[in-house]
């Protein structure tokens, strides 16, 4: 995990919290929508609020999918979670909304999660992977300039020539 | 009865977005590291290579069946019930999905905060 990894967590929880956030302000303008009346929709995506929260959702789906690539799923999720809390105190302090006692709590707990992973390791390395494995796969990770084909295929095969018997 | 449908419109929309998390999170761990990839072949490389995974696209399609049992879940419940109960299920169910289907060690650590995170936001969007 670098400075860089840490930016690209931080945008996923951004991005998600600002465009629901968005979409949602900008939903509450053009009313709502029926099966009956769809034409709705294209009036709702006209609407800048909604237009800029689905181009922040989409930054936010490039933001995740980025993440996954070099973290766990268990790593991110509780992670970007934490755009709720940056949620309720944007509506808090921004919006000047109540917050019940019991969303202060809920805040509390998200907060507790997120320090708990935080201090983990990012990314399972898996112990089925035998050393020669490990290497094969650090080949196709870190090799920078070599055509990338080679040490994936190495990896691949590293994944899947693991000797039976040594499940989980 | 409309707690039944709600219900189980709530268990669709946990089902469908656990599967479409594992599969998106798998076809990235075959993508590789975007950074890495981005700075040794380019954007292009890595954007033709995330849409034209198998995973990827199959993950985009649960996360669809995902957004759609939402509507259904909405049609017939509270978004006081659906929003919260749905998130926090998904939670639970990523961590277990992530440890059998991934296996990303899912350690004491990860299980506390699977579940911390999953009651904080269902108080929180409750």
């Amino acid at each position: 995990m670098n400075f860089r990894k840490y930016l690209v967590l931080a945008g996923v929880t951004v991005f998600a919290a600002a465009g629901d956030a968005m979409l949602s302000h900008g939903m509450k303008q053009t009313g709502s929508i029926s099966l009956n009346h769809l034409q709705g929709v294209i009036f709702a995506v006209l609407n800048p609020w909604v237009a800029a929260g689905i181009f922040l959702l989409l930054a936010f789906f490039a933001t995740y999918m980025t993440a996954l690539s070099w973290a766990d799923l268990t790593y991110v999720l509780p992670a970007s979670s934490f755009g709720y809390v940056l949620l309720a105190l944007v509506a808090r302090f921004l919006l000047h909304e109540q917050v019940s006692p019991l969303r202060w709590i809920g805040i509390a707990l998200i907060t507790g999660g997120v320090g708990f992973i935080a201090g983990g390791p990012a990314l399972t390395e898996h112990p089925r992977e035998s050393k020669q494995g490990a290497r094969a796969t650090e080949i196709a990770t870190k090799a920078p300039l070599c055509d990338s084909a080679q040490g994936t295929l190495l990896a691949k095969n590293a994944r899947n020539g693991a000797p039976t018997g040594v499940q989980s | 009865m409309k707690g039944v449908y709600t219900w189980g419109a709530i268990l669709a929309i946990v089902f469908a977005s656990v599967v479409g998390d594992v599969l998106l999170a798998r076809a990235m761990k075959q993508v590789g590291d975007v950074g890495a990839l981005r700075r040794r072949a380019g954007l292009g490389i890595v954007i033709s290579r995330t849409l034209s995974n198998g995973n990827f696209i199959l993950g985009v399609m649960a996360m669809a069946v995902a957004f759609f049992s939402l509507l259904f879940a909405l049609s017939w419940g509270d978004v006081s019930l659906v929003a919260p109960a749905a998130a926090s299920l998904t939670f639970i169910g990523n961590a277990v999905a992530a440890r059998i289907f991934l296996r990303e060690r899912v350690d004491r650590r990860r299980w506390i905060a699977a579940s911390l995170v999953a009651a904080g936001v269902a108080l929180l969007a409750g």
